[in-house]
């Protein structure tokens, strides 16, 4: 009896708890003149909204170019974990736990430690200040997962399957696109979305090696936040989150199709190996 | 291509662009921090920048005040994740809406987390307007101060927010992959319920619990937008006072940045051996 009324509770709660930041930013982006100590807005207003998706706000710009360089990253890491995965995944060969280390390395050591001196390696090679130079910048945050993932994949995965095809008289190319492919979708769509998430959330690396020239969205979001325009920051703040919401919601629909038996955790089964961000 | 050559050929562009990029940055950061930049005619290496960090006091309060963030976030975090991962595992109305805020929570970036705990908390926040109306404020200054207050408390929040769903997320898969069979074994074999969570079911989620407690105080330690917004002046958190002297107008001041970011690295490293050492003792089930 207690407890049936409990567990709701408790849920209630921590409900209201993880709703209330982003509530509060919705709120302040319909507000107008909603000053202490007034406990609704006064006046709503969509004013915040008409300005953000105006062309002087540039917020739409920096959407696109936020969008271009998650998915810039996202591909390039994507390119470079799938060999690495299957070295790692594959083969026992000295120096692996090194390598293992190396790749953690970046996700573990904060993000400063390797800014200050990315941004001199960069202004040696001409790349502060170009987007080219940020995407190569957030491949460092967006590697660990995305290796970590495809590793974790082709532990699990036979090479028979491959060897059989072959067998068979398929081509290199036959073989990847039949077999190897298909097999590791759930885990290039997992590699995916984490890498898009980690860059896309990327602050520092981007206003380090950007240099305030690439105006991703974080960067535009701060300013506003800094500046007190409590409406826009929160109009910006929701054009920013959606995307990645979008993105994730997609992802775990997908997952859950593929890993029937692990819905509602579909994305986290081999987020488990990894890690986050 | 056969046998040993096969796997560091797959691995050739990984080492080039990690191994590359993140090795030379750490090595120029290195090199700067013992004062070599030969751009300004600085050649002999020393550890001047060094004597000056370890002797400013403002220094030492950053490393006290980004330690003081990170444990106090990750226990905090890690205690309510594990209490809502077991709470997860139950049927009760709400909790498929439960799992669903938790999961979205991954896609909210720290930035806009962060200006939300700002609206809420702040001395002119919702919780101070709630204040106000139940007659307990008379102005905004007489709000405690939760946010650029010194004791971190915004930030804080904003990282139990922020990382509490995360830990929660590892749990639940990790207890997906458990099963109720343990605990069910230790309450026929007359545990009660507490004891077949102390000294069954918890051993077994230690691991996963550890792992990623750890990657959330390396997280909070080292991050840097949160603290810019959420933060006191003084003492500031530690990367943000190392971005700050990176970015002085005063060349000589950038060793001193590169020696504080070295000081964070090592203790990032220090953290990510010690993780190294508590998965390899537990064996490999909590990688």
């Amino acid at each position: 009896m207690r407890r049936s009324v409990l567990r709701p509770l408790a849920a209630l709660i921590l409900a209201l708890w993880l709703v209330m930041p982003l509530l509060s930013l919705m709120i302040w982006s319909v507000a107008r003149g909603w000053r202490f100590p007034a406990l609704l807005p006064p006046e709503l207003s969509l004013a915040a909204w008409h300005y953000a998706f105006s062309p002087v706000s540039g917020v739409l710009g920096s959407l696109g170019l936020t969008l271009f360089i998650a998915v810039a990253t996202t591909v390039l890491a994507l390119a470079i974990s799938l060999p690495a995965g299957r070295a790692l995944g594959q083969y026992r060969f000295a120096g692996r736990t090194l390598v293992l280390l190396l790749v953690l390395a970046p996700a573990i050591l904060p993000g400063i430690a390797v800014a200050l001196g990315l941004q001199g390696l960069f202004l040696r090679l001409g790349l502060t200040g170009t987007v080219a130079g940020v995407v190569l910048a957030h491949l460092i945050p967006v590697l660990p997962y995305t290796t970590l993932i495809m590793t974790a994949f082709f532990a699990g995965f036979d090479p028979e399957h491959e060897a059989q095809a072959r067998c068979l008289g398929a081509r290199p190319r036959q073989v990847f696109v039949h077999v190897t492919l298909p097999a590791m979708l759930p885990a290039l769509a997992t590699g995916a979305v984490l890498g898009f998430l980690v860059s896309w959330s990327q602050y520092l690396l981007t206003l380090g090696i950007g240099g305030g020239k690439v105006q991703t969205l974080p960067l535009v979001l701060f300013t506003f936040a800094t500046s007190g325009r409590n409406d826009l920051t929160g109009a910006v703040a929701i054009i920013y989150v959606l995307p990645a919401m979008l993105v994730l919601g997609l992802t775990i629909g997908l997952s859950s199709r593929w890993w029937q038996g692990y819905r509602g955790t579909g994305l986290v089964r081999p987020l488990v190996f990894g890690n986050h961000r | 291509m056969k046998g040993r050559i096969r796997p560091l050929f797959l691995l050739a562009p990984l080492m080039l662009v990690l191994g590359g990029m993140f090795g030379a940055a750490l090595g120029l950061t290195l090199l700067r921090s013992f004062r070599v930049m030969p751009s300004i005619g600085l050649t002999e290496p020393d550890l001047a920048a060094y004597t000056v960090i370890l002797t400013a006091p403002n220094f030492l309060a950053s490393v006290g005040m980004s330690l003081w963030i990170a444990v106090v976030s990750a226990v905090i975090s890690a205690v309510l994740a594990l209490a809502t991962a077991l709470l997860l595992r139950q049927s009760f109305i709400g909790r498929g809406l439960l799992a669903t805020l938790i999961h979205a929570n991954l896609a909210v970036p720290h930035v806009v987390g962060a200006v939300g705990i700002l609206y809420l908390f702040s001395q002119s926040g919702a919780f101070a307007r709630l204040a106000y109306a139940a007659g307990m404020i008379d102005r905004p200054g007489a709000f405690p101060a939760l946010t650029h207050d010194p004791y971190a408390i915004g930030i804080i929040l904003l990282y139990v927010w922020k990382e509490m769903p995360f830990i929660t997320l590892i749990l639940l898969a990790r207890l997906q992959t458990i099963g109720p069979e343990h605990e069910a074994a230790a309450r026929s074999l007359g545990a009660t319920q507490w004891q077949a969570f102390a000294h069954v079911l918890l051993p077994m989620l230690m691991p996963a619990l550890m792992v990623a407690t750890a990657l959330v105080f390396a997280f909070a330690f080292g991050a840097y937008e949160v603290p810019l917004l959420l933060g006191a002046h003084a003492p500031e958190a530690l990367s943000v006072l190392a971005w700050r002297s990176h970015t002085d107008v005063d060349l000589g001041a950038r060793p001193e940045a590169m020696a504080m970011a070295v000081v964070i690295a090592l203790i990032g490293g220090g953290i990510l051996a010690l993780l190294t050492r508590l998965v390899w003792r537990f064996g490999g089930q909590g990688r």
